[in-house]
């Protein structure tokens, strides 16, 4: 299981943010490799963002190192991002933002995410689900060795986030790309993921879905996280894990 | 060249040398929302004025790097992030305003046309104007249009363009040099006051016709251009002063490209 050298894409080691007195990442250790898909979930204000954002080098850590694979090509889908009506901003013209490509590696890439017929749209028209699958397009273009999704999910519905982690789950198998993500919502992640990363601010926990979802930690941030919604984890000690390793809903016993 | 002699020739052709310029430009100083930002390196140019007229080189040179040393000043306050961003374009603003006017009155040795600085002066563009206005705008359009494609991915998202490889703090410093050098060219055409419509009112003009970031570019050059040239015909017409015209005659078009019927490109 220890990966061979040249296949870690990205490592971190013992990497802290300040932000005044507080420190918004505390000492998160990671490596992602060639073909493999790590999630960090955390809770709202657990330092995912900041994390992801240390790993892209916009921001300086105060301690620790990153090392890259020399020549690194990343392919980054922001938290968000809004574009300001007064650009008129196509899609066409969005994905050839920092490099150009032919009109015939768009169309390519709009089409593998399944939006090549907005290839014309301002992109202030698109749609959550719309404006995700472009920029994960856009990312694509630059023939990435690593993903960065930072809750690529977000603004989808939900029939549309499983298709676009389906998707996703696609493209590392077709190029066998490193993907690190942020969510914070659990259920399809922990379907569509190699390894998870349990964050608050530190690294609770890590490992596989299910071993992770069975951690006590990972039970204390998102056991009380989501009993608050559902109100049905007060008595999770001997709750039964579904095949995808779900909490939300073993109450129920249903498989997703 | 004969007639470059004649004054009027020479406000027609150094204004529509600054507008083909300011318009691009403009295009990203309504993107960013940085028009109080232009508007507060214009106020410093007063004080670039003294510093000209005081060291003895050329006005325009002095209010560049006026404009410039101010921008810098700026984004410094502006990244500190205590005070609103608006608050410190409205201190920064109206302080190197005041500080231009009061050194320029204690120069009593000379005598300075406020209003033409104020409200600029075309009528008075000089042989030696036009060439820096040609020579300044040619080096200001050929950069633009090799930063191009990174300045406009740093104005749609600028984390987006840095985890891409793109160096955005060293184009936002570019960006505001070039805002600086166009300041210096255009204000003896429209005036400090005025300047900053130069920059925003085309550009704004622009938006509603165009689809793409470049076609408005260069639909704002156009429309730059042609306020120019009919604010000038007005001044000359009527007898009104020549930097409000301009202003006005971009306001006109601004409002024309407001009625729907002019909209379907």
């Amino acid at each position: 299981m220890t990966p061979e050298l040249p296949n870690i894409l990205i490592s971190a080691k013992d990497l802290y943010l300040k932000a005044g007195r507080n420190d918004l990442v505390e000492a998160v250790s990671l490596e992602v490799s060639e073909g493999e898909i790590v999630s960090v979930i955390g809770p709202n204000g657990a330092g995912k963002t900041s994390l992801l954002k240390l790993l892209l080098g916009l921001y300086k850590p105060d301690r620790g190192s990153i090392r890259r694979r020399l020549g690194l090509r990343v392919g980054y889908l922001p938290q968000k991002t809004s574009i300001d009506p007064v650009l008129p901003l196509s899609v066409a013209r969005m994905m050839t933002l920092t490099e150009s490509f032919s009109r015939k590696e768009v169309e390519t890439a709009l089409a593998e995410t399944g939006v090549l017929s907005l290839i014309d749209e301002p992109v202030q028209t698109l749609s959550g689900g719309e404006f995700q699958r472009m920029m994960l397009a856009r990312a694509l273009l630059r023939e990435p060795e690593l993903l960065v999704l930072d809750e690529p999910a977000q603004g989808v519905d939900h029939l549309g986030e499983a298709e676009l982690y389906g998707l996703i789950g696609k493209i590392r198998d077709q190029r066998g790309c490193g993907v690190l993500m942020v969510s914070h919502d659990l259920h399809v992640v922990m379907a569509a993921t190699d390894r998870v990363l349990c964050l608050n601010r530190h690294l609770c926990c890590e490992g596989e879905p299910q071993e992770v979802t069975r951690h006590p930690e990972y039970l204390r941030l998102f056991g009380m996280e989501a009993g608050s919604r559902l109100a049905v984890y007060s008595h999770h000690h001997d709750h039964v894990h579904g095949l995808s390793g779900n909490v939300e809903t073993t109450e129920f016993k249903q498989a997703p | 060249m004969s007639f470059l002699d004649d004054f009027i020739w020479r406000a027609v052709i150094a204004g529509a040398g600054v507008a083909l310029v300011a318009g691009p430009l403009g295009c990203f100083v309504v993107w960013r929302r940085m028009a109080y930002f232009g508007d507060t390196v214009a106020h410093s140019s007063l004080l670039g004025v003294a510093l000209g007229l005081l060291l003895g080189f050329n006005v325009m040179l002095g209010v560049f790097a006026a404009g410039f040393a101010v921008a810098l000043v700026l984004s410094g306050f502006l990244r500190e992030k205590r005070l609103s961003g608006d608050t410190v374009l409205g201190t920064l603003s109206h302080a190197s305003l005041s500080l231009g006017v009061i050194v320029i009155s204690l120069m009593t040795w000379l005598r300075v046309d406020l209003m033409g600085y104020l409200f600029g002066d075309i009528l008075a563009v000089s042989l030696t104007d036009l060439y820096w206005v040609y020579g300044g705008g040619m080096l200001v359009l050929v950069l633009l249009v090799l930063l191009w494609r990174p300045l406009l991915a740093v104005t749609v998202d600028q984390e987006l363009a840095r985890a891409e490889g793109i160096e955005a703090a060293r184009y936002e410093l570019m960006l505001m040099l070039i805002i600086a050098a166009v300041i210096a060219l255009a204000m003896k055409i429209v005036g400090v006051l005025l300047v900053t419509s130069l920059l925003i009112i085309p550009a704004a003009a622009a938006r509603r016709l165009s689809r793409t970031p470049e076609q408005m570019a260069l639909m704002a050059a156009f429309v730059g251009v042609l306020s120019v040239l009919l604010g000038l015909f007005a001044s000359f017409q009527f007898d009104t002063p020549s930097g409000p015209s301009i202003v006005l005659a971009s306001l006109m078009l601004f409002l024309l490209g407001q009625i729907p019927s002019f909209r379907k490109l």
